[in-house]
């Protein structure tokens, strides 16, 4: 069994054995698919569900597939959707209840816990955005234990990216391209005219303990030194640059900058940008019954700080305008998450950008918020 | 009941704390003590506005009286509050019913007196606006808090 | 940054499933506010502390964070002020005893009354923001002594807003409690000031370099009762509000009540003056 840190390589159908001996292991494996014309997570058997030797074009407010001139697999950067979905599902039943004489019973486990999941293919963006979340649902305590069980067992294989997008700025955010610590598996895909191979980094001993039933052999220097290449290169094609020396001061700062009346033109306030972040984390809590008001349920699912009845009190709304909750939407990720959780809320993985129908760009606004301080 | 006491009281009072002692001498002149007992009026909307009140003792509902409805009281001055200050202004008329709530003892100040001399010396004229206007503020500022409605769900 | 929910120093092991009690009594207070009384159903409640809320559930109806107003230590069944505003408050209002709701709490930060031992106390409270200061001063007066002036400074929209008539009348026969109480407008009947809560501030005995105010209202009150105490000398950092916003969850997850960084529900919704002030005079924050 090779060690944590080591590194092997194995060919695509070292792959395509790494996938059954997950499958083999119990878990559902998610990895990139391409529906509906984007590139998102779904539940695959076969790595011939990966999107090979297809990549995507992204701008601000613009999505767009492409076929590559090779069969790369991991040839492309995020999609729409994120590993939130699996860890944090859009919609779920908190609990179900039955009213008798005596009050109400809970009903028990009404929904079964679906197989532990593998994730084949986070990118570094990814890996740290589930670790925003994890600060956020408290996996040490008892915050959320429906996420807490998901997390723990969902089994992580990384990629390294080659191809970055071009709204990423993972780089300036300290995320990427590189994986960081956090994964079972990390692979950075190693292709060129003579061989199709990944080279796999062991971060934990369940990872070692799968890939021992995959064919690989040690990678060499050349190999290491190719992974390499493969991440730098990546590092310097970053479609975005955020600065965040001083942000958090710099947006507490910026309650009454006039920059939040022009991008309030703007935005729609439809809320595409919270639904494609991989860190927010809002949701709504939804009490419903049945006709007779005999069975009761308490739903969760994803709600957005866009919407106008978020901040309802009574009989009005805090944040009425479209201003105060774009404000309240980038102040919060980049400034006021940092004094929640420690950390920054933004990743740089650009989906904001791309997937805005007007074509906002968070690394924009900052700058011009910046300007207008510093004028 | 002499100019004495009205005197010290009026020296003592914040609404004429920093005026000169021949002000002060003056304004106490035209004062003299009253008395009210409960349910009896200071005065009425409408009635010739000549005093000033100040209260010693007891509390005052100032009160909207409309037809077909109850009065409503827009404020309760008490103990140490002044009330009335439509003497200085035309067309020198009580704007609300000035009722006792209680057993009320009250300077009352010759508003037609003061007013003649507030024009004829300038200088006090514009010291009695100044403590006029800083009461009226406060008071307005009350208003609007409670225009806000500040209660409703 | 982790926090195990925790009550009565037991980790929650759901915090988003309500604990069943049954409503004991309830006392209609005014036209649309209305106390209950709550028991368990299944064994001691856990403490609450004044100034801490739950989240009361109307079966298949809805949740809504109510702050304690009464017996948060338990000794009998918990009180709860309640005023009808949506669909939950208003099944809670018409709940009748024997009614099984649910609790979920309690949740937030406190006010920490006996931080003000040996200190002056001003308490302001505007109409249904007397229901959760009613704990903080049922614990000064259960140890009256161990405090210095205390003022209790109520303001309401009429004498038919006026919350707990008869315990208010019940505290200004006692000489060790400056209490005034004053409405926004009144008909003949009323003899007491009239006029906004903040007026009654000058009026009150206190030192402001030492004395800790805890206030209590909507929002606007708060921010010009605040203005008020310090434009009368007190610190922001002696001075505590309570603060209102929309909850979902009441445990710092949903971010509906989040007021800059703060989450109301976790972070407050006791806050000192000096931590929230800024935030409270921007607007749509």
């Amino acid at each position: 069994m090779t060690g944590l840190g080591s590194r092997v390589v194995i060919d695509r159908a070292g792959l395509q054995a790494l996938v059954v001996a997950l499958r083999g292991a119990g878990y559902r494996v998610i990895a990139p698919t391409i529906r509906a014309g984007a590139i998102v997570p779904d539940e695959i058997s076969s790595i011939d569900d990966l999107p090979a030797g297809w990549t995507d074009e992204q701008e601000a407010g613009r999505y767009r597939l492409r076929r590559r001139d090779d069969d790369a697999l991991f040839g492309y950067a995020t999609g729409p959707r994120s590993w939130k979905e699996s860890l944090f599902p859009p919609r779920c039943l908190l609990w179900r209840a039955e009213r008798d004489d005596h009050g109400f019973e809970v009903v028990e486990d009404p929904v079964p816990a679906p197989r532990p999941a593998a994730f084949l293919g986070v990118r570094g963006c990814e890996l740290a955005a589930i670790q925003v979340q994890d600060r956020v649902f408290g996996v040490e305590g008892f915050a959320d234990p429906g996420y807490r069980a998901r997390r723990l067992q969902a089994f992580v294989v990384a990629v390294n990216c080659g191809t970055p997008g071009g709204t990423c700025f993972c780089v300036s955010m300290g995320t990427g391209p590189a994986v960081g610590p956090g994964f079972d598996l990390a692979l950075t895909e190693l292709l060129s005219r003579d061989a199709h191979e990944f080279c796999v980094e062991v971060g934990t001993e369940r990872g070692a303990a799968i890939l021992a039933a995959v064919p690989s052999r040690s990678a060499g220097p050349d190999d290491e030194a190719a992974a390499q290449r493969v991440v730098e290169g990546a590092t310097r094609q970053m479609g975005r640059k955020l600065e965040t020396s001083g942000i958090k001061e710099l947006l507490y700062g910026s309650y009454e900058s006039p920059r939040w009346d022009e991008v309030a033109a703007r935005c729609l306030a439809c809320g595409n940008c919270t639904l494609a972040c991989p860190t927010c984390f809002c949701h709504a809590v939804e009490d419903t019954s049945d006709l007779e008001g005999r069975t009761a349920e308490r739903w969760r699912s994803w709600d957005s700080c866009f919407s106008l009845d978020f901040t309802r009190l009574g009989a009005g709304k805090i944040r009425a305008s479209t201003r105060s909750r774009y404000r309240q939407w980038l102040t919060h990720k980049l400034a006021t998450w940092i004094d929640q959780f420690g950390t920054s809320g933004c990743v740089g993985c650009g989906r904001c950008i791309t997937w805005c129908p007007v074509g906002i760009d968070i690394t924009e606004e900052v700058r011009a918020i910046r300007r207008t301080q510093e004028a | 009941m002499g100019i004495e006491p009205l005197h010290t009281l009026l020296r003592e009072h914040p609404f004429f704390s920093g005026l000169e002692e021949p002000d002060i001498e003056f304004i106490a002149g035209c004062g003299r003590n009253v008395v009210f007992e409960p349910g009896e009026y200071l005065f009425h909307e409408g009635e010739d506005a000549d005093q000033m009140f100040i209260v010693r003792r007891g509390r005052v509902a100032l009160e909207i009286v409309a037809p077909g409805r109850e009065p409503v009281v827009l404020d309760s001055p008490a103990e140490g509050d002044v009330i009335g200050f439509s003497w200085l202004f035309p067309p020198y008329r009580w704007q609300f019913d000035g009722r006792a709530l209680e057993p009320v003892r009250a300077v009352a100040l010759d508003g037609v007196c003061l007013r003649d001399k507030c024009e004829e010396d300038k200088r006090l004229g514009y010291e009695l606006m100044k403590r006029v206007a800083s009461i009226v503020l406060r008071r307005l500022q009350s208003a609007r808090l409670r225009l806000a409605d500040m209660y409703r769900p | 940054m982790t926090f195990p929910i925790e009550t009565a120093g037991a980790p929650l092991p759901e915090p988003m499933l309500p604990r069943q009690y049954r409503v004991r009594s309830r006392r209609r207070e005014t036209h649309d506010v209305v106390t209950l009384a709550l028991e368990p159903l299944h064994g001691p409640g856990p403490r609450c502390r004044p100034g801490q809320f739950n989240m009361l559930y109307a079966f298949g109806i809805g949740e809504v964070p109510i702050s304690v107003s009464g017996n948060p230590t338990g000794r009998g069944p918990v009180l709860h002020t309640i005023r009808a505003v949506g669909l939950a408050s208003r099944a809670l209002c018409d709940s009748r005893p024997e009614t099984v709701v649910g609790v979920r709490g309690p949740f937030g930060t406190d006010w920490a009354v006996e931080s003000a031992s040996g200190r002056d106390l001003v308490i302001v409270a505007g109409g249904i923001g007397l229901a959760p200061l009613r704990p903080a001063i049922h614990e000064v007066l259960a140890h009256r002594e161990r405090y210095g002036r205390v003022s209790v400074l109520i303001g309401a929209r009429g004498p038919a807003e006026l919350l707990y008539p008869a315990e208010i009348q019940r505290w200004r026969s006692r000489f060790d409690l400056d209490v005034r109480v004053t409405v926004d407008a009144a008909d003949g009947s009323w003899h007491g000031p009239v006029g906004v809560v903040t007026e009654l501030i000058p009026r009150a005995s206190f030192d402001p370099k030492s004395a800790l105010a805890l206030v209590c209202g909507p929002e606007i009150m708060i921010h010009f009762a605040a203005r008020s105490l310090l434009d009368h000398g007190f610190d922001p950092n002696n001075v505590r509000v309570s603060l209102e916003r929309n909850m979902k969850c009441g445990i710092g997850l949903c971010g509906h009540c989040q007021l800059g960084p703060e989450f109301v529900c976790r972070d407050g919704p006791v806050f000192t003056y000096a931590r929230v002030g800024r935030l409270l005079a921007t607007r749509e924050v």
